[in-house]
Formats: C-alpha cells, sequence, structure tokens
C-alpha cells in the first residue's frame, strides 16, 4: 500500500475550508472598504468616477465566461468528453488571461494620471480619495494574484487531462480548481460594484 | 497487499521502516504523520530554548548593575521572544505534534486525511522561521515593535519589519492548513463505531482549535499584507495622515490573536481531560460538557477581541459588551476546571509525572484565568493596563496553562512517540523546581503590575528593585527546573528503560498499539464499541 492515500470526500471538504479562509481573507478587506467608505461617502464616490466603467464591465464579463467554462469542463469531464474539456479549460485560461491585461491597461492609466499610493497628485487631494485608491490599489492587486495563480493552476489542470492524469473517473482536482476559480470570480462580483459602480 | 502479509509482517517501529528516501530524506520528505510530528518537535524545541533563553537574557537585564543591552536591543529582545514563543512554539506546538503524532491513533486512523499537504506545512513552518530569523541579521536589523506590529510604529520603525511580518505570515499558512487537515481528519477518518461522542477529548480540543486556526487566521494573515503593503507602497490605509485610521489595525489584529490565545490552550485542555481520567482510573466526569465548552469557548471566544483596547478609545459601549462577552467566556473554562476535579474525585488516583504536571496546569490556569478577569472588568483594566499584571496574567495562562499542559503530554505520551520510559524520580524533582520556580517568578509580577510597574521597560524605578530582584531569581530556579526536565526527557527518548505499549494503563486507542507504533499505525481496522474512558476492561484483565 502507498503512503499516500487520496479520499475524494476529503477533498470536498479540505477544498470548502479553503474557500472558508480566502472569505474571511477578503472579508477582512471588505470590512475595512465599507468602515472607510461610510467615513468617506462623498470622496468615494468623487474618485469612483476616475475608473473606466467600460473596461470594468468588459473584464466582468471576461472573468463570468471564464468562470462559466470551467465549470462546464467539470461537467464535460465526467460524461468522457475529454477534448470538449481540454477546449473549455483553454479558453478559460485565454480569457483569465485577457482579464490581466485589461487590469493591466486599467493600473497603467492610473499611473498615467498620477493616480497611485504615494503620488504627488494623490497628495493634493482629499483623505478620503488617498483611501479609496490606497484600497483600489490593494485590494484589486491581491485579487490580481488571485487571478493568476489560477491561471497557473487552469493549465496545471490542462496539461494533467492531457496527460490522462485527470480522468472521468478522477476529475477531484479539477473541479477543486474550478471551485476555486468560481471563489475569484465570486470575489471580483463585489470588487466591481463596490469600486466601479458606487454613487 | 493481502492480509495475509499483513499479519505475517514483523513489528517494524515508524521511524525505522524504509520509505522512498534514505536518511535525513527519508524524514523531511516523508508524509507519515509521526514523522512530520517529529520535525515538528525538532524544530519547537529548538525556538522554545531560543525563546527562553532570551528571555533569560531580560531577567539578567533586570537585575541591579547588570545591564547587558541597550535599550534598542532590549525592545528587540522582547519583541522577538514574543514572535518566537508566539508564532513558533505556543500556536504550532500542540497541534502540530501532538495532533499529527496522536489525532490518527486516537480515531483509529491509518494517516491524516491530506498526508503531503501535512509535510507542506512544515515546510512552510520552516521557511516563516528561516524568514524571521533572516530579518534579525538584515534591513535594518531585529524588530523592536512588540509581537503585536502595532501602527503607527511598525510603519515608521526603522527596522526589518516588513520581513518579520511576512515570515508571520508564512507561519499562518501552515497553521491554517493543519487546522484544515484536522477537521477533515476528524469528520472522515474515524474508525468504525467512533461516534463524535466516543472520540477522547484530546480530539475535541484538536477539532475546535483546528476551526479557530480555520476562520481565524486568514484575518490577521490580510492584516499583515496590509501592513507590508502600507510599508512599501504607502497605500494608506492604517497611516491617518492619509486619512487611514491606525486603531482599524488594532481591531483586524486581536479579531486574530484574540482567538489565537485559545488556539494556544484548548489542545492543551484537551490533552489535560485525556490524562486526568488514566491516572484517577475513572471516567471523565461531564464528557459532553467538556466536548461542548471546547466549542463554547472556540466560538465565544472570537468575540472578545475588543477587551484588549478597552483604552485604545474605542466606544463605551463597545467596551461594556466585549467586557460581558470576555466574562462569558470564563463559564466554559470553569466547567472544564470544576470537570476535571469531580473526575480525580473519589477516584484512584496514581502519582505520576503527568498527573503532576496536569495538576500543576489547573492549578496555574486557574490563576491566569481569575486574574484575566480582572483584566476584563472595564474600570479595573485602565489601572492594569500595560503593567506587570498583564505580563504575568498572560504567562500563567500560556506557559502555566499551555506549556504545562504541554509538558504533561510530553511526560504522557513520549514513552508512546519513542518507545522508552524516562526517568520518572528525576522527574517529580525537576516538576517541584519548575513549579516553584514559575510562582516565584510570575507570582511577584502581579503585585508589581498592580503597584504600576510598565512592562516593556527596560529600567526599573528603585521602589521595584527589590521585587524585580527576587522575579529574576525565579527566573533562573524556573530555568533550571525547566533544563533538568527537558534533558530528562531526551535522555529517556533515547536511553531509557523500554516501556512496552500500555505504560499507565490508558484505554483509549493508541495504548492498544505497540510503542513506538509501525507506519501504518494500526494492521486491523478498530471496531469502536465504547466510550474513550471505560476502565471496566482494565480491572478485569488485571
Amino acid at each position: 500500500m502507498s503512503s499516500v492515500h487520496s479520499d475524494h470526500n476529503a477533498d470536498r471538504i479540505g477544498m470548502w475550508l479553503f474557500i472558508a479562509t480566502e472569505i474571511v481573507l477578503f472579508g477582512g478587506l471588505f470590512l475595512m472598504y465599507s468602515m472607510y467608505r461610510f467615513k468617506n461617502p462623498i470622496e468615494f464616490h468623487t474618485a469612483s468616477l476616475e475608473l473606466s466603467k467600460v473596461m470594468g464591465t468588459v473584464n466582468t464579463f471576461i472573468l463570468l465566461t471564464s468562470s462559466l467554462a470551467v465549470a462546464l469542463a467539470s461537467l464535460a469531464i465526467r460524461k468522457s468528453q475529454i477534448k470538449k474539456t481540454m477546449v473549455l479549460l483553454s479558453s478559460s485560461v485565454v480569457l483569465a488571461i485577457a482579464f490581466i491585461i485589461v487590469k493591466g491597461f486599467e493600473w497603467a492609466a492610473k499611473f498615467e494620471h498620477g493616480l497611485y499610493p504615494n503620488s504627488a497628485i494623490l497628495a493634493g487631494k482629499p483623505k478620503g480619495e488617498m483611501l479609496y485608491f490606497g484600497l483600489y490599489f490593494a485590494m484589486t492587486g491581491l485579487h490580481a494574484v488571485h487571478v493568476l495563480v489560477g491561471i497557473g493552476l487552469l493549465t496545471f489542470v490542462l496539461f494533467q487531462v492531457k496527460r490522462n492524469k485527470i480522468t472521468p473517473h478522477n476529475p477531484g482536482f479539477l473541479v477543486n480548481s474550478g471551485l476555486y476559480w468560481n471563489l475569484v470570480e465570486l470575489i471580483w462580483i463585489f470588487l466591481f460594484p463596490l469600486f466601479y459602480l458606487i454613487s | 497487499m493481502t492480509t495475509a502479509e499483513v499479519t505475517e509482517q514483523p513489528y517494524v517501529p515508524y521511524y525505522a521502516s524504509k520509505g522512498k528516501y534514505p536518511g535525513i530524506f527519508g524524514w523531511i520528505f516523508s508524509p507519515d504523520h509521526k514523522r512530520i510530528a517529529m520535525l515538528y518537535l525538532y524544530g519547537i524545541l529548538t525556538f522554545f530554548l531560543a525563546g527562553v533563553l532570551l528571555g533569560v537574557l531580560m531577567r539578567i537585564n533586570m537585575l541591579p548593575g547588570h545591564k547587558i543591552m541597550t535599550g534598542q536591543q532590549y525592545n528587540a529582545m522582547f519583541t522577538l521572544h514574543g514572535i518566537i514563543q508566539i508564532f513558533l512554539v505556543v500556536i504550532p506546538a500542540v497541534p502540530a505534534i501532538f495532533g499529527n503524532f496522536f489525532l490518527p491513533l486516537l480515531i483509529g486512523a491509518k494517516d491524516m486525511s491530506f498526508p503531503r499537504l501535512n509535510l507542506f506545512t512544515w515546510w512552510l513552518y520552516t521557511i516563516g522561521a528561516i524568514l524571521a530569523l533572516v530579518s534579525v541579521f538584515f534591513g535594518g536589523g531585529a524588530v523592536d515593535t512588540g509581537w503585536t506590529f502595532y501602527v503607527p510604529f511598525s510603519l515608521k520603525s526603522t527596522v526589518n519589519v516588513p520581513l518579520a511580518v511576512f515570515a508571520v505570515f508564512i507561519l499562518g499558512m501552515s497553521s491554517i492548513l493543519t487546522g484544515i487537515n484536522i477537521v477533515t481528519t476528524v469528520h472522515q477518518l474515524r474508525a468504525p463505531g467512533m461516534t463524535f461522542f466516543k472520540m477522547p477529548l484530546s480530539v475535541w480540543g484538536f477539532y475546535s482549535t483546528a476551526w479557530v486556526q480555520i476562520l481565524a487566521t486568514p484575518v490577521i494573515g490580510v492584516t499583515l499584507l496590509l501592513v507590508i503593503m502600507e510599508r512599501l507602497f504607502g497605500i494608506g490605509v492604517f497611516d491617518p495622515s492619509k486619512g487611514g485610521d491606525p486603531l482599524l489595525y488594532q481591531h483586524l489584529f486581536w479579531i486574530y490573536s484574540h482567538p489565537a490565545v485559545y488556539i494556544m490552550i484548548l489542545p492543551a485542555m484537551g490533552v489535560i481531560s485525556d490524562i486526568f481520567p488514566v491516572f484517577s482510573r475513572k471516567n471523565i466526569y461531564g464528557y459532553k460538557m467538556i466536548a461542548f465548552s471546547s466549542m463554547a469557548i472556540a466560538s465565544v471566544g472570537s468575540l472578545v477581541w475588543g477587551h484588549h483596547m478597552y483604552v485604545s478609545g474605542q466606544s463605551d459601549l463597545a467596551g461594556i459588551v466585549f467586557s460581558l462577552l470576555t466574562f462569558l467566556v470564563a463559564v466554559p473554562s470553569a466547567i472544564k476546571v470544576f470537570n476535571w476535579l469531580a473526575t480525580m474525585y473519589k477516584g484512584s488516583i496514581q502519582v505520576e509525572p503527568p498527573f503532576l504536571y496536569a495538576l500543576s496546569f489547573i492549578f496555574l490556569f486557574t490563576i491566569g484565568g481569575l486574574t484575566g478577569l480582572l483584566l476584563g472588568a472595564l474600570s479595573a483594566n485602565v489601572h492594569l493596563h500595560n503593567t506587570y499584571f498583564v505580563v504575568s496574567h498572560f504567562h500563567y495562562v500560556i506557559f502555566g496553562g499551555m506549556g504545562f499542559g504541554m509538558f504533561a503530554g510530553f511526560h504522557y505520551w513520549l514513552p508512546k512517540m519513542t518507545g522508552r520510559m524516562y526517568n520518572k524520580p528525576f522527574s517529580i524533582v525537576s516538576w517541584v523546581i519548575l513549579f516553584c520556580g514559575f510562582n516565584l517568578f510570575y507570582f511577584p509580577m502581579f503585585i508589581m503590575g498592580w503597584m504600576g510597574m510598565p512592562r516593556r521597560f527596560y529600567d526599573t524605578p528603585p521602589e521595584y528593585m527589590a521585587m524585580q530582584q527576587l522575579v529574576s531569581i525565579g527566573s533562573f530556579i524556573m530555568v533550571a527546573g525547566l533544563l533538568m526536565m527537558i534533558a530528562n526527557l531526551v535522555k529517556g527518548a533515547f536511553s531509557g528503560k523500554k516501556c512496552g505499549p500500555n505504560p499507565w494503563g490508558g484505554t483509549t486507542l493508541e495504548w492498544s498499539l505497540p510503542s513506538p507504533p509501525e507506519t501504518e499505525n494500526f494492521r486491523e481496522v478498530p471496531i469502536i464499541t465504547k466510550g474513550p474512558y471505560d476502565f471496566s476492561s482494565l480491572k478485569d484483565s488485571a
């Protein structure tokens, strides 16, 4: 008997517990966001006008579609549709990369306008706006790190499917990676209105 | 592998079995929960001794005419002492050593649910420890903020705060993953027939702790990340000049760090709950109440963080609510203490070393707990805040409670882990020295704190000098006892007498296995029909 055993139920429980820790982690940030927004409602609104609603909306669609693709991949592998699984996984990775690229353009635009922590322009603005951009970069930055991890993870899953390590009878790793990816999308669903759509 | 082969296999203890890799690689890459526990043991013991050494240096510094360090060095000393003892020793110690080694044995499993993840947590622990050490010597020098990293000082201090904070973040990840592993294992791998209420109480201790590890640790994780981002990029969330609020840091810090106190004490309470029945030869009194009180402490304990902040300027209403909840936590803790006492009542007491350490746990924890109520009262707290009283209270609970609980655990379980018995009379002698030294050390600090001696002071006003000397002498006696105890345990582990499978007459599953157990733990999956502390069968066989 090999010394490392596996247990699908356990994997699922472990993954959900991990997701709980991620929610608590971002929960701390959301708590902080709500407190500062409560204190500076007008400044937060003014600052939010600087963000591009178009880019934010596009990115939301990109991430939602990517998430859908992984969810469909989890279904497809259970039906033994290996090729479809791989196509879906590849498209989700491509969309995730697109998300990062759009995000990069957004960040670059902010830097161009001097709207980043410690910048001279921001120093001339009210404190609430400084906080808004501090939180914006901290929260979307941490989210972007999660997206990057997700890209690596889904690419790895793709190769494992190709090498027959993830099979219709043993889809656990794909399903769990999908859960993680849905979590990343879920966090964005909260970040998007909180930063782009507030008034 | 067929069953026939299993029964014919010769006995090979876990440390001698041949794994995939030779030599030390067979340990640091082994997914066997027992080997991982031993790896943790070596690391934690090393850091424990390092933390003790820093403490001794500080006590020498407090003797009149013995200023062996500068004020800045003293600040670094108490900070490092705190970081090492809390994040590298106390938080991981019981869950990672005893939880790893004994949880599967206690519930009749062959390993934890995620053996490789388990190994990964040890690697994270090691990386975190190395980063913490590196931060001492590079990039501006050792942290001087206190183990709490309070802003705004931690943002202004010129020492290497970001790396030290990042090290604690990594250690937190290790702790979270250990927690996930323990919860999953308890849910998935209990032997047939072992219902939740047939689990040994130490398993309840590990289980409730694991929930706190999972749900509280991420908060400090993100808070520490924010401190790093604040230091590196100046995002402003804790910086008043940018609209941030330093008080928010304190909230986020204590939302984790108060529950962390229960991460420290709950598993030790579980271990104690296993020890008393064995040395009283009697079923535990109030099994369900002890189990539920663990969960009650874990949940109510998560809502009391504000009692660290009575004088911070939080609202009176918040103070009153936090004070009330703090008093509430005392109830489940007291339930445990009374149940342990009731377990001993009319029992057939065997005065062995584990029992003595467990007894002193109750004594010291009760003092620590009751003085905690003084600190939890709003008015008294204003007087006692930031004095030696707090230092003493904390050490009574964590060192007297968790520490002595862990020592009791070592005296109880080390023979199972190594197969050898230490020198019992010697360990009783060191217990007496340790216990007396401990009280001589910390008790006068209550009085000094009550009189107004502030903590973290490099120098002592003359009116406290006499007591300060007494405290230092007490600390030297305590450390002498500590070293005697550890030396005895280490010697026993390598050259003690062979002790057989069940030296104490315990009834939980681990005692049904040879000492030390084999890699696979159980050759046949045990089937559980009785509660964990049923001594009637032992009577029959005796």
